[in-house]
């Protein structure tokens, strides 16, 4: 049998020096991490299915529907179509963040892959990160989609504060991966972590306004979803549409649900 | 069995001394002490539970010893440097896996990323004789081209030592003997390899030397010969004498330890070079020693003398 272990790769693939070891190395492996969870969000495309398609598809039913065009008294005189514009956003969010992050990191971490790695020179951080980068790069394709297709077939006018819309998207995105990456920190297997998910990922939709818009939500609701991450989301959003600056309530409490899930689960994470 | 490597530099490349981790309530792993040389393959052996993985998981960094010194390529595996000892040591653990979407090309090229001077991922697939499988996913391999890929896993990094972990369990006899021939070629590149395993078999074809670990323990180290030896009580010589003699001309050898008759038989049991001294005392009493069967205890027996007390007592932490 002929071993060939001092053959070399390209030099254009491999560090130069000892000392790239601390720099070049985890950036050359964090570049192929996050090709390779690209590659597998395809092949396994829960992710781009429920986080990217489910909501770009109800836009288009809603846009459909000729009831969701009118504008309507409930809702100031928006259409109701406007008024779903930011929870569809949210619900990219928190699809992405509650499924497509923690049940393959869980999986990963079920089946020994986190371990394996962290016998290489590079951590299984590197893992994470490069499932965030990768959710990050979906939720600004399903945003990104939402908001042309929004503009251009259903006549939606771009928000009116594009930087608190952005900021307001920003700290979703934090809060809702935040709570995604603990959802993965306490689920010992991938099953697990579905389960976890689902359980926050109904009540979340619903407090925001997914089924009863927040604007004729019994006042004792609305209440309650101003204080979850997505009722805060969809209202920062709202807002920015219409021309309003998200408030500093809606923008502190989506802060403090990333801090608070974001410690969480760098307390609790364990590569196995 | 000895590579050519290992005769320019007997240098240590793992030293472990005084190992103790445990956990909750059980010592796994107790005063583990043990020195690996450059280009040798060393076995740590034992039955299930012994702490043999537990001992490899320290080495590899993966795990925090309670107490003890441990270095690795001279440096301590959960130090400052800890990367540079994991860009140099290959490991391949029991029950650890890849994504199970991701290719086998795909999963090397991923892991070659992660090291300095990686091998070429090609050749290594050529070598491992999964060049066929390269675009297959890692959910569809067989038991035995899993473990290839993880062998290829281990080595990807140009590593200087291996740590193999069980690495036969659960492979098809042709699998295993195809495995070994791959640590051998491993070995012969000059890569030192630590190998775990609980098959004597295993550990009496590929292993330069040997620690025996049961309950955490280290019972016996050295050549598989020297620990067969030492635990199955030497060599056992079966001889017809060509005459009468008096067993005190044997028992006097101190080479000698027991002298048994059997009908026309004698059986005698001694170390060291044993049957040579015998057949002189013999000889010089005028007799032949006829159909002359010498019985070397093999590992399995030292194995089985050496942890036989475990029946009785409660049984210990896993791995």
């Amino acid at each position: 049998m002929q071993l060939s272990l001092r053959e070399r790769v390209p030099v254009d693939r491999i560090a130069s020096g000892r000392e790239a070891l601390g720099e070049a190395v985890p950036r050359r492996a964090l570049r192929r991490l996050i090709v390779t969870e690209a590659r597998l969000a395809v092949r396994e495309p829960a992710g781009l299915v429920w986080g990217i398609g489910l909501p770009v598809l109800l836009l288009v039913i809603f846009g459909n529907i000729p009831k969701f065009n009118l504008p309507a008294d409930k809702f100031g005189g928006e259409r109701p179509l406007d008024i779903y514009l930011p929870i569809l956003c949210a619900m990219v969010l928190s699809m992405l963040g509650l499924f497509s992050i923690p049940g393959p990191l869980a999986t990963y971490r079920e089946q020994g892959v986190l371990r394996r790695m962290a016998t290489t020179p590079v951590s299984p951080a590197a893992v994470l990160a490069a499932q965030l980068v990768v959710n990050l790069m979906l939720a600004a394709i399903a945003l990104g989609l939402i908001l042309v297709i929004g503009t251009t077939a259903f006549g939606l006018s771009a928000p009116q504060q594009p930087f608190g819309f952005l900021l307001a998207l920003a700290l979703t995105a934090v809060a809702l991966f935040g709570l995604g990456l603990w959802v993965a920190a306490v689920a010992t297997t991938g099953r697990a972590a579905q389960a976890i998910a689902g359980a926050f990922f109904f009540p979340l939709e619903f407090l925001a306004g997914l089924w009863v818009p927040r604007q004729i939500m019994p006042a004792g609701l609305r209440d309650v979803s101003d204080y979850t991450p997505l009722g805060s989301a969809v209202q920062a959003l709202q807002d920015s549409m219409s021309g309003t600056f998200p408030s500093a309530r809606a923008l502190l409490v989506l802060v403090a649900y990333a801090v608070v899930f974001g410690y969480g689960a760098v307390r609790m994470f364990s590569w196995e | 069995m000895t590579a050519g490597v290992m005769s320019t530099s007997p240098e240590t490349v793992i030293e472990v001394d005084g190992l103790r981790k445990v956990y909750g309530a059980t010592v796994a792993v107790d005063e583990v002490s043990f020195e690996v040389r450059r280009g040798e393959v060393f076995g740590v052996i034992g039955p299930n539970g012994a702490g043999k993985t537990t001992t490899v998981e320290c080495v590899s960094g993966l795990r925090v010893p309670d107490a003890g010194a441990l270095r690795v390529l001279g440096l301590d595996p959960r130090g400052d440097r800890a990367h540079h000892v994991r860009d140099r040591v290959g490991v391949q653990l029991q029950q650890s896996a890849v994504p199970a979407r991701l290719k086998v090309r795909e999963v090397l090229w991923l892991y070659a990323s992660f090291y300095e001077n990686p091998a070429d991922p090609d050749a290594l697939l050529r070598t491992l004789g999964l060049m066929e499988k390269r675009e297959t996913p890692y959910r569809k391999l067989s038991g035995g081209q899993k473990q290839r890929l993880s062998i290829a896993l281990a080595l990807i990094g140009n590593p200087q030592i291996a740590v193999l972990d069980e690495l036969t369990t659960g492979l098809d006899p042709q699998a295993r003997q195809e495995t070994w021939s791959l640590i051998e070629a491993v070995r012969d590149r000059g890569v030192t390899v630590l190998l775990v395993t609980h098959f004597m078999d295993e550990a009496e074809r590929l292993c330069d030397r040997l620690a025996l670990i049961d309950e955490g323990r280290v019972v016996a180290h050295g050549t598989p010969a020297e620990v067969a030896e030492r635990a199955g009580g030497g060599k056992r010589v079966r001889f017809r004498p060509s005459g009468p003699f008096d067993d005190a001309l044997l028992t006097a050898l101190p080479q000698v330890s027991t002298v048994a008759r059997h009908g026309s038989r004698v059986s005698v049991t001694g170390r060291e070079d044993l049957v040579n001294a015998l057949i002189l005392t013999l000889d010089r009493a005028g007799i032949t020693a006829h159909d002359v069967e010498l019985e070397t205890p093999g590992l399995e027996d030292a194995f089985i003398a050496l942890t036989r007390h475990r029946a009785s007592t409660t049984s210990n932490a896993e791995g």
